[in-house]
């Protein structure tokens, strides 16, 4: 039997109160507060952030196929899901496949990967999805939407919980959509979009899973039902006779946004952080159709949890208050260029440092065990030549050495670069940007860990690397 | 280990231009000036030079080779080495200059330094410095000597203001020398207050900390030291050198203290023992150090033994390496004020130990006294490398 070995969920740091962004207009605001990406993140690296939270404790080398799910990918050729999986380390002999295009590409990926490990084609399917959409400047989806990403492990054994079945409806639809050249998300009048899609398919769809296994809405523990807003999902849940109180999983509105194709996976990976055994799991997706997915919670449930809980991450974020800075992070508005780099970007040098650049491997010398970090073909301690293994140094912690506030080296919308070098565990030295602080909050012996991001764009493509970011408690940290 | 070539080689002649944003000069300008006012001090004509070792660093193109120097100067069928080794690309170059005529190969060369930065559109030595696009993409100057501040105050005990004060007296000292000196690009006196509360760079430093961005070029006339004579009668003398390279990126070292650098230590001994100076705070009588930043000459006066590990606040804070000091150091002002045209500088702060040991500074009032044994030196990279001069004026 298919179902979920492990989960984790990832929510960026930065986060908006929605009436600055309505205050900026001189319009109403929805209320709460919507995450956003940093300006050196992407579908990709909150995908990253989320496989690792999910895999947090397991060996890597036992996913043989990762999938990925976005109506935002950074590439519009070129997989993500290899990028994804050569960063969390997995091995070369892996499955890989992108989804795309519909709010439904997250549970479509996991239902893709739920049959090929029912089928016994793979062991353990790594399901990711990450989205980063954007609303016209002062439309309600430009508050309405959130950033974030969220990761199942698939497998058929160990399971936290079991896959019960599905029910799936497709409906040709132009209700929102998005053109090639289009920047942000287009949509239909606001009721029919609401009423003959949104309502319309996910009741249908709702109503046919329950039908189809002998099920009434009473014997659902948590509904995860995504949706476009606070009253349409309320007025969806008792429509279908769910107890607003009881059953329903926190729609994540209030606090993040609505996180596109990641968000069935996203509140999923909530719903089974508080799951009890035996619980069964109903979650919908919607967009050109709807999906219900059914799973049973198992006695192993609160075994595998993942490095960071839904509540450290939505109670580590860092107010941004400036809507300006956010239209520029988001490529709305181009700031003024900064100085251009001295050093330009090389797809090749890309392709041949990948161990270390994007699996962040450092060598450890095999004659003196010196760990140094990019990999060294001669050991810096001994001298050695090509004497060593290569080690994972990107789930390792760290200390800041030393820092420096640096304002020549960042962008004109985000101008100081803290400078750090980093001993992580091992006496491994790390020289990188810090991102996701206040740089005022950086002290030599700061705990720091890794995180993967974009670096910044040239030659045409995007260059990842990782950089260091202040490790903050809570959660199951 | 090779042999000594103390008191082999003299310098004859040297130019330096006016350094500062020279808007309305080229390369090739800047290179006519250093070298026409070399030619004349060393009362050589052009067609004397039987090879030039050309040193810039932030050349405008790929593949400049020697002929920004050979095309200004009309240098026809003789060697033009260009070098290149990030700040210390000057000094190599003149020490390039100094082994070729100790090994016998020529009697009389050209050591020119050249480097025209405000050419660039930008007011820094720029971002993403190094060998990889993407371990150093925003990888600065003052973003990678900033680091050593912090370090330095942690370690030595010093809350930020202390720490910031400190430096900034270095500030300071070089802004007074630098207002003497009429080659300097800037010649206007600081105040630590002012030094202290200027806009942050890369904290710790401040603008005040930080060299400027100038064009410039330097040039030295270099000739067997038993010729020297033939062509004045104060020819200055190489004692020792010593060039040092420490091995990858100083950011990811494993241990690495960034207090303590081993290119500095080693280049340093190297250049002593060459010279036969067994105490250099005591032996020397002026020095021209890399202070692309405060907080680098304060770990230079360490690392070359000017002051004990740890002690150099001691100095600083009692004047020693002010023109009335111990030991005057950056008597022209150095970086600080003639900003840092890369391939330029060693030869410039060679210029002034030249100028200090045959006791002809522009200005009388920064002349040091009756000096005999002067250092100069540039510090590059990350930083990684660096390299040391001595000159003495008494061949011994």
């Amino acid at each position: 039997m298919a179902g979920i070995v492990a989960y984790g969920g990832y929510v960026p740091a930065l986060r908006m109160e929605r009436k600055v962004m309505a205050d900026a207009w001189g319009r109403g605001s929805l209320g709460g507060e919507r995450s956003f990406a940093n300006n050196d993140e992407d579908t990709v690296t909150m995908a990253v952030e989320a496989a690792v939270n999910c895999l947090h404790g397991r060996r890597r080398e036992e996913v043989d196929g990762v999938f990925f799910a976005s109506t935002t990918a950074p590439y519009q050729e070129k997989l993500s899901a290899t990028l994804v999986g050569t960063v969390v380390d997995l091995g070369r002999e892996v499955v890989t496949a992108d989804f795309a295009n519909s709010l439904r590409s997250g549970t479509g990926a996991l239902m893709a990967a739920l049959n090929a490990v029912a089928c016994g084609s793979s062991k353990h399917l790594l399901v990711t999805a990450a989205d980063y959409r954007l609303g016209y400047p002062r439309s309600d989806f430009e508050q309405s939407f959130g950033d974030g990403a969220a990761a199942l492990l698939v497998g058929a054994e160990d399971l936290v919980a079991t896959f019960e079945g599905a029910y799936c409806v497709s409906d040709e639809m132009l209700d929102v959509w998005r053109n090639p050249e289009d920047q942000y998300v287009k949509s239909w009048e606001g009721r029919f979009v609401l009423g003959e899609g949104y309502t319309a398919h996910m009741k249908e769809v709702v109503a046919g899973v329950l039908k189809k296994y002998g099920l009434k809405a009473g014997d659902i523990a948590k509904a995860v039902l995504p949706a476009p807003d606070g009253r349409t999902h309320t007025a969806l849940a008792k429509a279908l006779g769910f107890d607003v109180e009881t059953q329903l999983q926190d729609p994540l509105l209030a606090k993040v946004g609505h996180c596109g194709a990641a968000q069935p996976l996203l509140m999923l990976s909530a719903a089974l952080e508080a799951a009890k055994p035996g619980d069964l799991l109903l979650v919908g997706a919607y967009g050109d159709g709807a999906d219900a997915l059914l799973f049973k919670v198992t006695e192993r449930i609160g075994t595998r949890n993942p490095r960071r809980s839904m509540r450290h991450l939505l109670e580590n974020k860092l107010p941004f208050r400036s809507y300006a800075r956010f239209l520029s992070y988001r490529g709305i508005l181009e700031g003024q260029p900064g100085e251009p780099f001295r050093l330009f970007p090389s797809a090749t040098v890309s392709w041949r440092e990948r161990a270390s650049y994007l699996r962040c491997h450092a060598s450890r010398c095999t004659q003196c065990g010196t760990t140094t970090y990019p990999i060294q073909r001669v050991c810096y301690a001994c001298g050695s030549k090509d004497a060593y293994e290569e080690v994972r140094i990107s789930d390792r912690l760290g200390k800041v050495f030393t820092f420096t506030r640096d304002n020549l080296g960042g962008r004109s919308d985000d101008p100081v670069v803290v400078q750090t070098v980093a001993e992580l565990d091992g006496g491994v030295r790390f020289y990188g940007l810090m991102t996701d602080c206040d740089p005022e909050e950086v002290e030599l012996g700061l705990p720091v860990d890794l995180t993967f991001r974009r670096l910044y764009e040239g030659a045409g493509f995007h260059n990842y690397f990782w950089k260091l970011r202040p490790l903050r408690k809570g959660g199951t940290d | 280990m090779g042999k000594s070539i103390k008191d082999q080689v003299a310098i004859i002649g040297m130019g330096c231009t006016k350094f500062g944003e020279r808007w309305d000069v080229g390369l090739g300008d800047l290179v006519i000036e250093a070298a026409y006012e070399a030619y004349a001090d060393a009362g050589i004509d052009p067609k004397d030079i039987e090879a030039c070792y050309f040193g810039t660093a932030c050349a405008p193109v790929v593949g400049i080779a020697g002929s920004a120097a050979a095309d200004a100067l009309k240098l026809r069928n003789i060697p033009v080495m260009r070098n290149e080794n990030w700040c210390a690309t000057g000094h190599i170059t003149l020490l390039e200059a100094c082994t070729a005529v100790a090994s016998g190969l020529f009697d009389i060369v050209m050591a020119l330094g050249a480097e025209k930065l405000k050419d660039t559109g930008f007011a820094g030595l720029g971002t993403g410095r190094g060998m990889s696009p993407v371990l150093e993409a925003r990888r600065t100057s003052p973003g990678s000597f900033g680091l050593i501040a912090k370090r330095y105050f942690e370690t030595y005990d010093l809350t930020n203001e202390q720490g910031k004060e400190l430096i900034g007296k270095i500030a300071v000292k070089n802004h007074d020398n630098g207002s003497m000196c009429p080659k300097a690009h800037f010649n206007n006196r600081v105040t630590l207050e002012k030094v202290v509360n200027a806009p942050i760079i890369a904290w710790p430093l401040g603008l005040f900390d930080c060299c400027g961005n100038s064009d410039g070029a330097a040039c030295a006339i270099v000739t067997r030291a038993d010729m020297a004579k033939n062509f004045r009668d104060d020819p200055i003398y190489l004692k020792g050198f010593g060039i040092s390279m420490d091995s990858m990126l100083p950011h990811f070292r494993p241990g690495f203290d960034w207090l303590r650098f081993d290119s500095l230590v080693t280049s340093s001994s190297k250049a002593y023992e060459m010279a036969g100076v067994k105490d250099p705070r005591e032996e020397l009588d002026v020095a021209e150090v890399h202070d692309c930043f405060t907080i680098t000459e304060l770990v230079i006066y360490e690392n070359f033994r000017f002051s004990p590990w740890g002690k150099a606040r001691q100095d600083v804070d009692s004047g020693f390496f002010t023109l009335q000091g111990g030991l005057p150091v950056n008597t022209d002002g150095g970086l600080k004020c003639f900003g840092h045209p890369v391939g330029a500088s060693g030869i410039r702060m060679t210029y002034e130990i030249y100028k200090q040991l045959q006791q002809k500074a522009d200005k009388p009032q920064r002349q040091v006294k009756n000096p005999r044994l002067g250092l100069s030196h540039t510090f590059g990279g990350p930083p990684q490398l660096s390299a040391v001069a001595i000159f003495g004026n008494e061949r011994g």
